[in-house]
């Protein structure tokens, strides 16, 4: 038998698909995300939301908070370490958690190098804008895609954006011929034979969630509608008013999303989402997405 | 052409659907309760246990894949979908289907981290399934008239009791398409004797 094998990591995220995973702040909120349906959970000290507002150094979470996390529910816990730092990627897989988000939500700790996932039995799951972003993350090890999104603003414009982007790059791909893709190789900076993989399946080798923005049960639909496998819902559950109300809805809206009288049903007095931030105000250094290409 | 839905409220359901199609019958995306009427068989997939045996309970699938069951339709459960399938679940969990007569123990090799995958010598195949287990669930206790098709290391990973069958592992994630095949052929003979 063999552990931590390709296949064993990048199914474990095939399981999650067509469902939401949630970030909690405590063993409560935890509870209160599996009973709405939630298929995972992501343990963290401060959701984006609080991060942006923070300011600081935001790093991987205390592993006492990770383990009443584990403790509390049945489904798998995630949990993120910083751009490049290995070694709190090391403390997570000796924690036990089930996934390892190598997350631009935190401050990277190198600028340059991303950690080498292939070294880990844990699979990881990284952020990405584009097509070549997601392609590096997965020849150096990555289990799992999410669109970057732009975290803890509750706007969906950038998970649209890149989902989109991602998409298109996608399509374009699965019609060149060989010597345009040995060229598209070179352009988009990724190795060509992931590239080719994508040109014959017409989609990435692994699954490929929507992240960072989603905040209504909409939005989630919107989002598994443009090709998301499953939705992240970081600060949108809760910093809105009615957390239990929201997850259960937005759980309901990705499965059906393209049922719009359901979508409509559930989504009746909700209460007030996130309050959510427009992104064309933001200064360039509180981007979040532009850490780790 | 046997027509097999996969229940697609939540899990690897792409996955079932490919290896259908391979396997020689027609698949399925099922999310309505209205749409199991006209189907030959249905796959539950892997996938969260307590996701789907919530969304299952919100839309009525519960007593609609106990009718489903009744009329001898044959039904596979893999991973999640066998959690969903046992009459019993180890710590007192409440059951969803109550459809299979086994014990069932959840997340019981331990964490993502000890998710492995090895060749299992099945029962009527010739050659090892490569079979894959990720965060499985086993079979603790089979009652009477279930018959063990495999076992790991003496605990029981993929059995059949009549018209139901169940599996530890995901045979989706494989080229391998022998099992979804099995259920073709109960499929076959289900119709078969349904129409004599």
């Amino acid at each position: 038998m063999e552990t931590g094998t390709t296949k064993v990591k990048r199914g474990m995220a095939e399981m999650q698909k067509g469902g939401v995973i949630m970030d909690v702040m405590s063993a409560e909120q935890a509870r209160i995300a599996e009973a709405a349906g939630a298929v995972a959970v992501m343990a963290l000290e401060k959701v984006p939301a609080d991060i942006r507002a923070a300011g600081g150094v935001a790093r991987m979470a205390d592993p006492y908070l990770i383990e009443e996390v584990m403790k509390a529910v049945t489904i798998p816990v995630m949990a993120k370490c910083r751009i490049g730092h290995f070694v709190e990627a090391k403390v997570l897989e000796a924690l036990g958690v089930d996934y390892i988000d190598e997350s631009e939500v935190l401050t990277p700790a190198d600028e340059v190098y991303h950690i080498d996932k292939t070294q880990f039995t844990v699979p990881f799951v990284c952020g990405a804008r584009d097509l070549g972003e997601a392609l590096r993350r997965i020849q150096e090890g990555a289990s799992m895609i999410r669109t970057k999104g732009e975290p803890g603003t509750g706007n969906i414009v950038e998970a649209v954006r890149h989902m989109r982007l991602m998409m298109s790059q996608i399509r374009k791909v699965q019609n060149m011929s060989p010597d345009e893709l040995y060229h598209e190789a070179k352009t988009l900076g990724v190795p060509y034979n992931l590239l080719l993989e994508v040109h014959k399946t017409g989609r990435l080798p692994v699954v490929n969630f929507a992240a960072g923005g989603v905040a209504t049960p909409a939005d989630a639909a919107l989002m598994m509608h443009l090709g998301a496998d499953g939705v992240f819902v970081g600060s949108g559950i809760f910093k809105s008013d009615n957390p239990e109300k929201f997850a259960r809805a937005i759980v309901e809206a990705t499965t059906h999303y393209d049922d719009y009288d359901l979508i409509a049903r559930v989504s009746r007095n909700l209460g007030t989402p996130m309050k959510g931030l427009d992104i064309a105000k933001l200064d360039e250094t509180q981007l979040m997405q532009v850490r780790g290409v | 052409m046997p027509k097999i839905g996969v229940l697609a409220l939540q899990g690897a359901v792409s996955e079932h659907l490919d290896s259908i199609r391979l396997a020689g019958g027609e698949g399925v995306a099922v999310k309505r309760v209205e749409q199991l009427a006209d189907l030959d068989g249905l796959i539950i997939p892997g996938g969260e246990s307590t996701t789907i045996g919530k969304l299952m309970r919100k839309y009525g699938f519960i007593e609609a894949i106990r009718g489903f069951s009744d009329a001898g339709k044959p039904i596979f459960g893999t991973c999640a979908g066998m959690i969903v399938l046992a009459r019993k679940l180890e710590g007192g969990e409440e059951p969803h289907l109550s459809l299979m007569d086994i014990t069932v123990a959840r997340n019981a090799f331990g964490r993502q981290r000890e998710s492995f995958e090895t060749d299992l010598e099945v029962k009527g195949f010739d050659t090892p399934v490569r079979a894959v287990f990720i965060r499985a669930p086993l079979i603790r206790e089979v009652g009477e008239g279930v018959e063990v098709l495999a076992t790991f290391r003496g605990e029981i990973v993929l059995a059949r009791q009549g018209h139901l069958l169940a599996s530890s592992f995901h045979p989706e994630l494989t080229s391998d398409t022998r099992l979804h095949g099995l259920l073709l052929d109960m499929a076959r003979q289900r119709a078969a004797a349904a129409s004599a």
